[in-house]
């Protein structure tokens, strides 16, 4: 079960940020799901190998040549702040 | 014109007694004077369905027809369509247009399908109710005081009341078979891999497939052979021959063997919903079917296998909402980080969140063997018990969901229960297999049941030839809410 601090670490560590206030009733629901998952833990999975993907795949290989165009400035139509062909966020260096 | 199934409404239009412009409009009437009390639809765009409508007509008058051409359809709005706003049903992309066309967008446009809105559905397709969507729940069309199920609900809903004919959704862990259950309309998900995932606004990438929403299992055939096929931009879209999913429909079931879970059928399914199953299943005995008990013995641990994949995936995927590349920000922040933190804590919902941070829990160091590892060796438990159960039956059926839709704010309160609502439909996702849902009969205060069939890989022919078969001899598929004329 999560204790508070973990709460907050994991809020940290998904960029989301949670009020003090609601940090104890995030850690009721959140431990309400592990309650759930719980069950699966106790499953002996000894040998079996883990399935990563609903179904059997091999990467496709295809020729090393240029097969999109340069859609930059389209989709950067969407991003909140651009100049010049990039994304603006705030200083990050001194 | 709203009362025709698809392959009547292709008929129509083949021989001009209506054109598509005609019944496009009817449409959008249709959905102007109802969809305000239901909800299933975020944007409809008259002008963009008009010119397309008007497209389909001439190409209609060369001759050059398809079954799809000049149909009206909507698409879940998690779907890119080029020059429409994608929302996912969340603040985070409120204000973002798609700079581009999904596979599944670009092929349906190609066949002349006239898109007419993007539909309402759980925020990223995370919920089981419709309830977590930022532009308000979805009402249920046949009791508007309960959910059409999710995540796919506005979908569902806007086939159930006839506002179109026909509709894509994605289904991760049942959002496609769940909702099609509570209203009262076919739907399937096909096998992993057989629809490009191209443009589709990923949620769980291993789970996450796209399908369709109709009013039969014809229906869903026309759809599907518009939607289905390799896509070199999709790295798990699986490279097979082009295939026509309506040529078993004219096949009888003499001598099909039906698999019937007994895990599927106990205390957990309710009585009403129970009655009309087993109703079903008669009814396919009676076409010849030849009913198989099978075992499942890992069942009981789809769902919380699943509630640490799909949250582990989702964490990853939704990283890419920052504030900085795609739509909304936060208007005020410190510095870097605290943009990102705002942005992510304003911009999504609870039930986003709660699973981004279960995602992010189970792949932190330390407990990545524990949970995530675990997790997937388990699942590989799930997908091998239904191996063995197709030895010995070609189709499993039971319930698609434990219960009829139940009242708007039952369970928004509490995850858990929402979870168990995908009881029946998550272990078909996590082991990568086909699934549909097709009204048979009406539960507590006659509300839609649904029965899921479950196929073998790439089976999608013969799961549609079961529900053909059954909606010949049953009438529950056109049967329509009363109250919405």
């Amino acid at each position: 079960m999560l204790t508070l601090d973990e709460v907050r670490r994991i809020a940290d560590l998904a960029r989301i940020e949670v009020p003090e206030g609601e940090v104890a009733a995030l850690q009721q629901q959140l431990n309400g799901i592990f309650g759930l998952i719980e069950q699966m833990r106790a499953v002996d999975t000894a040998g079996v190998e883990p399935m990563a993907h609903a179904i059997d795949l091999t990467q496709r290989l295809r020729e090393d040549a240029v097969t999109e165009e340069d859609r930059h400035a389209l989709y950067q139509e969407g991003a909140p702040q651009v100049e010049a062909g990039l994304y603006l966020v705030p200083k990050v260096i001194e | 014109m709203h009362d025709r199934p698809l392959a009547a409404l292709a008929a129509g239009l083949a021989a001009r007694e209506f054109s598509s412009e005609e019944l496009v409009r009817h449409q959008l009437d249709r959905i102007a004077r109802l969809d305000g009390g239901l909800n299933a639809f975020i944007t409809v765009d008259e002008e963009k369905a008009l010119a397309a409508a008007r497209a389909a007509d001439e190409r209609l008058a060369r001759g050059e027809g398809g079954p799809l051409t000049g149909i009206p359809i909507a698409h879940k709005d998690l779907f890119c369509a080029k020059g429409w706003k994608t929302t996912c049903g969340s603040k985070i992309l409120s204000n973002w247009v798609a700079p581009y066309d999904a596979h599944v967008v670009e092929r349906l446009a190609g066949e002349g399908a006239v898109l007419v809105g993007k539909t309402n559905m759980d925020e990223f397709a995370m919920g089981s109710s419709n309830e977590s969507s930022f532009y308000g729940p979805v009402k249920n069309p046949w009791d508007r005081t309960r959910v059409p199920g999710g995540s796919s609900g506005g979908s569902a809903a806007a086939v159930a009341a006839r506002l179109v004919p026909a509709a894509t959704g994605t289904d991760t862990g049942g959002s496609i078979r769940q909702p099609a259950s509570l209203c009262g309309v076919s739907g399937i998900r096909p096998t992993y891999g057989a629809v490009s995932r191209y443009g589709m606004v990923a949620f769980a990438s291993s789970l996450d497939q796209g399908g369709a929403f109709g009013e039969s299992a014809e229906d869903l055939a026309l759809m599907l052979n518009a939607m289905a096929g390799f896509d070199p931009r999709d790295s798990t879209s699986v490279e097979r021959p082009g295939e026509d999913y309506r040529r078993d429909l004219a096949k009888p079931l003499a001598g099909l063997r039906v698999g019937l879970p007994r895990e599927y059928f106990t205390a957990d399914l309710a009585p009403d919903v129970a009655a009309c199953v087993t109703g079903a299943i008669d009814e396919l005995k009676r076409l010849g079917a030849v009913p198989v008990e099978i075992s499942l013995p890992n069942q009981h641990l789809a769902v919380p296998v699943y509630y640490v994949i799909a949250p582990a995936e989702a964490s990853s995927n939704l990283s890419r909402f920052d504030g900085v590349r795609y739509g909304f920000r936060a208007a005020e922040y410190a510095d870097l980080n605290d943009l990102y933190r705002k942005t992510r804590a304003q911009g999504f919902g609870a039930e986003v969140k709660r699973r981004i941070l279960v995602g992010a829990y189970v792949l932190s160091h330390g407990y990545y063997d524990a949970y995530y590892l675990q997790a997937q060796k388990v699942r590989r438990l799930i997908a091998r018990d239904f191996t063995e159960a197709f030895e010995a039956c070609d189709v499993i059926a039971g319930p698609a969901a434990p219960t009829v839709a139940f009242p708007l704010g039952e369970k928004s309160n509490d995850p858990v229960q929402m979870y168990l609502e995908d009881l029946y439909t998550i272990s078909v996702n996590l082991a990568g297999l086909p699934g549909l849902s097709v009204p048979c009969g009406f539960g507590a205060h006659g509300l839609p049941v649904g029965l899921q069939v479950i196929g073998n890989y790439f089976d999608e022919a013969r799961m549609l030839q079961v529900a053909h078969r059954y909606q010949l001899a049953t009438d529950w598929h056109r049967r329509r809410p009363g109250n919405l004329r």
